[in-house]
């Protein structure tokens, strides 16, 4: 105090120091309290920071502030070309890279009106479903661990790292894939990682089942779960939320079926809907929606065609290396769309597709230059969150924690 | 008739004139509308029961980069019944419009990200306060003007 009179000697910082020591608490069971949960806590999955009004254990009020990892990707995106971008979808929603990279370049196609080869689009899909498989198998373990199941963590993990052998087997890399390609894909999935693809799912089924049942027979992971964080149609509706989210709360959405991309129309598979909209019905969206990917997977295998994994198109689409190197045609474009960008033209596009989280969208305006003049991320996690006031109040501190596990926020989305 | 026309059609015979525009790009629709009545087309595209635009999927602004009518501001609503995204857009002569969170509680924090990154502010919005940047920042970083590495100072530091 005497270190603040002598140094800091601000009228209105003193002001308000002296009028603090004058508080006196009468009943101390008639306070609230204001809670700072975040951003550096383990259970906001990043960092996410919530302000909590607590009566006694109970959420009164919560005011969520985000921005702490905002890198200001729709400013970067519109002095880059449109390819510079790929690497930057990986970092939006880190634990499904590949549908973001698939989601990126469906939008970027969409505005140059190019068409990838259908082996292309049939590989981005096998690709997207493992990703979906991956994301929510850490969403389900993570979400597990917040309310004190340990060991579904480890065992989603596992899988999670057989899934990113075939990344690294396919795209080169783990984690940090970039693997699509406007146009097409960077490189052809090769016979053996098929057949490890297909060894792998064969045997994920009985996997599901262990993580199913060590979880749905747990009284405790049942009884913390059951009627928290209710989230009704009208309010799921409202809030824009989409994704595992929307569907646990009664409302059958999924892209996939209602504005299909890709060849999603040619699969059979189904969109699992729960009506309780609670925590538990998000946890059983996910499960299933595990296990409808896993189908998925199986029949794209089955029907994958052969061809070219990338589109002629040689004004907007780069070519083959080996070409450049031995084609003056070729070197011309490669060198055109390197360093000028591949020019769209004008006009603005609006591309979603569902990603683990929900609906991601790009809105991307083009004036015909190499970059574009304006570039929107619709994140999915970000519009999800807006419904977490709502759904806490009324809750415990520790019940917030399982809310935020079942919304399943990644914050490198959700702040762009 | 299809959907598409339909919804044209509507808004064309509630709202005379206010639709100044109707353009198709790669099979997006989208409708430019009068600024003023922006709210009410809203309303109006919502509450029908036929259109039934029930879900409000993104609020955002272009930065025209222009003298006059620099801002345009961009809907992309969505009806789960009818399956169709439809995109509103209208062109904001003053850096203020007439806020839809009263209409999908979810423009609450697009229009908040608006707000922040464009600096367009919104009547009758219930919170608007910056949701990325820091509160005394003084910019609004996606104006074109606004440098992409940044304006030194513009976040204050520790004093040594």
């Amino acid at each position: 105090m005497d270190r603040i009179l002598k140094e800091e000697a601000d009228s209105q910082i003193l002001k308000a120091l002296m009028a603090d020591t004058n508080i006196t608490i009468e009943d101390a069971l008639e306070n609230e309290m204001v809670l700072n949960m975040g951003p550096q806590h383990p259970a906001t999955h990043g960092v996410l920071r919530l302000l909590l009004r607590l009566d006694g254990e109970t959420v009164m009020a919560c005011v969520p502030e985000l921005g702490y990892l905002h890198r200001g990707y729709e400013k970067m995106a519109e002095n880059m070309s449109y390819l510079e971008f790929i690497p930057h979808t990986d970092r939006l929603d880190y634990t499904a890279t590949m549908c973001n990279n698939v989601a990126y370049v469906l939008a970027v196609e969409k505005l140059a009106g190019i068409e990838a080869p259908k082996r292309a689009q049939y590989i981005r899909m096998l690709m997207a479903e493992l990703s979906r498989i991956a994301g929510h198998l850490i969403a389900i373990g993570t979400f597990a661990m917040d309310v004190g199941a340990i060991t579904v963590l480890m065992w989603a993990f596992r899988e999670r790292e057989k899934i990113q052998e075939f990344y690294d087997l396919v795209a080169g890399a783990r984690f940090t894939t970039s693997y699509t390609r406007i146009g097409g894909v960077a490189s052809d999935v090769t016979d053996e990682a098929i057949s490890m693809i297909k060894a792998f799912i064969d045997k994920f089924d009985k996997a599901v089942d262990e993580m199913e049942n060590i979880l749905n027979t747990n009284r405790i992971f049942i009884d913390r779960l059951e009627g928290i964080g209710t989230l009704t149609k009208e309010d799921a509706i409202r809030y824009g939320v989409t994704g595992p989210s929307l569907r646990a709360s009664g409302v059958q959405h999924d892209i996939r079926r209602a504005n299909p991309y890709l060849f999603y129309d040619e699969l059979d598979f189904d969109i699992p809907v729960h009506t309780e909209g609670d925590c538990l019905a998000r946890y059983f969206i996910r499960i299933e929606e595990v296990r409808e990917s896993a189908k998925i997977v199986k029949q794209i295998i089955g029907k994958m065609p052969k061809g070219e994994i990338i589109a002629n198109n040689p004004k907007r689409v780069l070519p083959h290396k080996t070409e450049i190197y031995s084609k003056m045609e070729e070197l011309i474009h490669d060198f055109m769309i390197v360093n000028f960008g591949m020019n769209p033209p004008a006009g603005d596009i609006y591309s979603a597709v569902e990603n683990p989280k929900g609906e991601l969208g790009f809105y991307i305006v083009s004036n015909g230059k190499g970059a574009p003049w304006k570039f929107k991320i619709r994140s999915p996690s970000f519009c999800n969150l807006q419904v977490l006031p709502l759904i806490v109040k009324g809750a415990m501190i520790s019940d917030v924690v399982a809310i935020i596990g079942s919304l399943d926020p990644v914050m490198g989305e959700a702040d762009k | 008739m299809e959907f598409k026309e339909l919804i044209v059609e509507k808004i064309r015979s509630a709202f005379n004139g206010a639709l100044s525009g109707v353009n198709e790009y790669r099979g997006d629709l989208s409708l430019t509308v009068d600024s003023g009545k922006i709210a009410a087309i809203c309303k109006f595209l919502k509450e029908d029961s036929e259109l039934n635009f029930n879900m409000c999927e993104d609020v955002t602004a272009i930065d025209q980069a222009t003298h006059t009518n620099r801002f345009t501001l961009v809907y992309h609503i969505y009806s789960l019944e009818n399956k169709f995204r439809l995109r509103l857009k209208t062109n904001i002569e003053a850096e203020m419009t007439d806020t839809v969170t009263g209409i999908w509680q979810s423009a609450n924090w697009y229009e908040r990200e608006v707000f922040d990154m464009y600096g367009i502010k919104f009547h009758n919005h219930p919170d608007l306060r910056r949701i990325y940047m820091p509160e005394e920042f003084e910019y609004h970083p996606l104006r074109k003007e606004f440098p992409v590495l940044g304006i030194p100072g513009s976040i204050p530091l520790p004093k040594k």
